[in-house]
């Protein structure tokens, strides 16, 4: 045994025995495949959106599929109020969940006591985990009425859903937000707290700005939560697939998402048939705007990134 | 009267840990006082007491007096924006904050609520020439401080004190990771300074701290040793551990 042991200590030991070098690939090609193929999976669900909502396209002429229409049943399928829908239920949200995330984010990353924010941030990441299913049924039960009360003519309706939207974006955009504002280092804030600065205005002036990429990641997060959302809003926006009338409560109508009118026709479409291949021309274009979120978030990040990777450098 | 009088000063941390023991101090104005001594030694707690940056440390507690200008800074009501802006502090670390190198210097004024847009380039100016920086950025003044190297955003975080016109400096081992020429730099303005503002100032070296001192004071572990002029500690130290400390016995 002593014989054999010998080997490991000479110099030429140093290289790897060819059984570890083996294994040194195998897990290497493992890894490799596993990062390679999500590109793949990414690609064919691309593809098989496009090969089965192309015949829609092609099928339709351009000007009734952007038309004001959707009634499926008379053939007329004009995407117009599934995607005024998709976008007035997003962008309130957003606008609901923007201020409230990054303020809430500041609190606990800024100003909450420690002991506070052990307690409250665990609590916020479980609500990202409620299924959007509860929380669907939520805004049924308890918010749909409550709108209806204030004088809606039904509580189901766009605000309804981007009530429960931004409720559901939340989580994400505070959780990220504070990681953001966490990342900013302490000489910062102790910078300009020796300069005079408040308390208020070291976190308006210096740290939040100079957590903003880690921001903006957040916000697009939630928005891409925001739009890819189903089940809640096909419960509580009350399932119109038309324009509403643009009036003082038009944002208290009833619409419908993309997202669910796919999840609400796919069940009793005849699969060939030109509504089915609509339907998945909807897939697709939600495909699309994802991307198109995406890129613009990391284009974005990308600007200010390249400005705070530049401290690091050149230390 | 002297700028800062420290007067019985105790300053313990939230883990009982007790940081300063019974501090006297009496600093006069236009000098730089050093204080220096082993790590550990209080030096920067001490320092941050003068400004209520130790306001920041949770729990900790403190007893006695820090006087500024006669003015108790623990006394309630006192305006502590105001207190770190006249009793500016610059870190070991050169702490630029994100934005331009102007951005930088006028931070301090407009947090303070200034607005006139000739003072403030007034000051940049000013600031920036006193901190002997101005001719090597006067023409990139809008580029990010981020670019500068570790010498010139030590000096553009001098410079930034230096814009809010204190009447105290307080620098904490200012010259820490600079190369012997950016140091002698800083010493140079040092003694330029010192002629408009009070400067205390924990040195990166005894040989440092012998350079610049008009009055300097040795702190081990939490208490002050022995204060005296610089003339008469460096050369003739009264105590047995101030002598060992300098001439390299211990530290």
């Amino acid at each position: 045994m002593a014989v054999a042991n010998e080997p490991a200590s000479s110099p030429l030991a140093t290289a790897p025995a060819p059984g570890r070098r083996w294994g040194e690939v195998i897990i290497e090609s493992i890894i490799k495949i596993a990062g390679v193929s999500v590109i793949f999976i990414v690609g064919f669900i691309f593809l098989f959106l496009l090969w089965e909502g192309l015949p829609a396209i092609l099928d339709i002429p351009l000007r009734q599929l952007f038309g004001p229409q959707w009634y499926p049943i008379e053939e007329h399928f004009g995407l117009l109020p599934l995607l005024f829908g998709s976008l007035l239920v997003t962008v309130v949200a957003v606008l609901i969940a923007l201020p409230l995330g990054i303020t809430t984010a500041i609190y606990l990353g800024e100003i909450a006591p420690p002991w506070l924010r052990d307690i409250l941030k665990p609590i916020i990441e479980i609500l990202a985990g409620i299924p959007s299913i509860v929380l669907g049924f939520l805004g049924w039960i308890a918010l749909a009425p409550l709108i209806q009360t204030m004088g809606a003519p039904t509580g189901l309706t766009a605000f309804t859903g981007a009530l429960i939207l931004a409720y559901m974006a939340l989580p994400t955009i505070i959780s990220i937000a504070e990681d953001a504002l966490y990342a900013v280092p302490r000489e910062y804030r102790d910078g300009a707290l020796a300069i005079g600065a408040t308390q208020w205005q070291t976190i308006w002036r210096v740290v939040v700005p100079a957590a903003r990429s880690g921001m903006l990641i957040a916000v697009m997060l939630g928005i891409g939560r925001a739009i890819g959302e189903t089940m809640a809003v096909l419960m509580v926006t009350g399932n119109a697939a038309n324009i509403p009338a643009f009036s003082e409560n038009w944002l208290f109508s009833p619409v419908r998402t993309m997202t669910a009118t796919i999840a609400a026709e796919m069940g009793e479409v005849a699969q060939g048939s030109t509504h089915y291949h609509v339907l998945y021309a909807i897939g697709l274009l939600l495909f699309l705007i994802t991307l198109a979120i995406n890129s613009l978030a990391a284009r974005l990040i990308g600007v200010s990134g390249g400005r705070r990777s530049r401290p690091g450098g050149s230390l | 009267m002297d700028i800062i009088a420290v007067k019985n000063l105790y300053f313990t941390y939230a883990d009982g840990g007790e940081a300063l023991r019974n501090i006297n101090l009496a600093i006069p104005r236009n000098q730089i006082f050093v204080l220096f001594g082993p790590s550990r030694a209080g030096k920067s707690t001490l320092m941050r007491l003068f400004n209520r940056l130790s306001d920041l440390s949770e729990n900790a507690t403190h007893q006695g007096n820090v006087l500024i200008d006669g003015n108790d800074v623990f006394e309630p009501g006192t305006d502590v924006y105001d207190l770190r802006r006249r009793i500016s502090m610059v870190f070991a670390v050169p702490t630029p904050l994100p934005g331009s190198i102007y951005d930088n210097l006028t931070y301090g004024l407009r947090m303070s609520g200034m607005r006139d847009r000739a003072e403030m380039n007034r000051r940049v100016e000013r600031s920036l020439q006193q901190a002997a920086l101005w001719d090597e950025v006067k023409d990139r003044l809008k580029t990010s401080a981020f670019a500068l190297s570790g010498g010139q955003k030590q000096r553009l975080c001098l410079a930034r004190s230096l814009a809010l016109e204190p009447d105290v400096i307080l620098l904490d081992n200012p010259t820490s990771g600079l190369d012997p020429l950016s140091t002698a730099t800083v010493e140079e303005s040092l003694y330029e300074l010192k002629r408009r503002y009070t400067i205390v100032m924990v040195p990166h070296s005894v040989q440092q701290a012998a350079r610049v001192a008009d009055q300097a004071a040795f702190m081990l572990d939490g208490e002050v040793i022995e204060v005296d002029s610089a003339d008469k500690l460096f050369i003739h130290p009264k105590s047995k551990r101030t002598e060992d400390y300098i001439t390299g016995r211990f530290g």
